[in-house]
């Protein structure tokens, strides 16, 4: 299914090229034109809380702004390098340790100049959440984004 | 074998906070540290290749730059606050202002607003080359009762 998907090539290709997320170990799930879904595998490094295992809101900040950024760059026409503006979080209860979480983002709002999205985190149900995000990214238009960012998400690169 | 509390307890009582930080995997994973001065704390993200997003600019993840400034403050408010509990974090707004431009530090200050007895309001300003030119402005809610 994925090879057939132009929009889970480009969402993999553009989370491949960011270092921190390969760190982290972030992997594209689902993607459409409508709504994109990573996976983070439960990593032990990822713990904030070592009494009880849970791992730390920075992943989900950095699991939320990635998916989020991602959606981005498949809802736009042309490929766009779209900085984040900004970012807000709600962590509506601990994830479970030694689970998956899953992000699953949208762009509701794809204005001349501004980019709107939203995100859930979940453990599998998408209506027990664990964080909720919004966030807007900048749009620079196609012509100010750098030309190797446009191969390497078209997988163009050399 | 000593207990994450027991780590939090120790560091209340003799001021010494470093072995909080190195108990906690994720400040280990971003390479966090800090420096206190008296009163104040500034936080330290080091430059390190594997907390780069985008590799053609280059610039940290915005990610990172975000879960650095949580930590940051939520080790603040264990430094600062009488009971040695981790504080849970309710809800975080951050404004990205410039790209944290690889190869270069990243630092955080932060300010407890206020502080009731169940939820603490933290803003938190991050900088590379000088304090005024902020990368990220942050405000947390913490809860603080267990």
């Amino acid at each position: 299914m994925s090879e057939d998907n132009p929009y889970f090539g480009r969402a993999a290709r553009f989370i491949g090229m960011l270092k921190h997320t390969q760190v982290l170990g972030m992997k594209i799930h689902a993607a459409s034109a409508q709504s994109l879904t990573i996976e983070l595998p439960y990593n032990i490094s990822h713990v904030g809380n070592p009494s009880t295992g849970v791992i730390h809101g920075g992943v989900l900040t950095t699991l939320m702004d990635t998916a989020c950024g991602t959606m981005v760059v498949n809802a736009l026409p042309d490929i766009e390098l779209c900085p984040t503006l900004d970012l807000r979080v709600d962590y509506i209860r601990a994830a479970e340790p030694n689970r998956s979480i899953f992000a699953l983002a949208e762009a509701y709002r794809v204005s001349q100049n501004v980019v709107f999205t939203r995100c859930t985190v979940h453990q599998g149900d998408v209506n027990t959440p664990v964080a909720n995000c919004v966030a807007t990214f900048m749009r620079i238009g196609s012509h100010l984004s750098p030309p190797e960012f446009k191969q390497v998400i078209l997988g163009e690169a050399q | 074998m000593h207990t994450f509390e027991d780590v939090l307890k120790q560091a209340n009582t003799c001021g010494d906070y470093r072995p909080v930080v190195d108990a906690i995997p994720y400040a280990k994973l971003i390479g966090l540290d800090f420096e206190r001065f008296g009163e104040d704390v500034i936080f330290k993200l080091p430059n390190n290749p594997d907390n780069i997003g985008n590799p053609i600019l280059p610039a940290v993840h915005g990610g990172v730059v975000g879960g650095f400034m949580e930590l940051a403050a939520a080790i603040h408010l264990v430094m600062f606050m009488d009971t040695p509990t981790m504080p849970k974090i309710v809800d975080f707004s951050l404004d990205y202002l410039r790209a944290a431009k690889g190869g270069r530090d990243t630092f955080a200050e932060c300010q407890v607003v206020r502080q009731g007895s169940r939820v603490a309001n933290v803003i938190i300003n991050a900088w590379q080359t000088r304090r005024e030119e902020s990368v990220a402005t942050a405000r947390v809610h913490f809860l603080l009762a267990p």
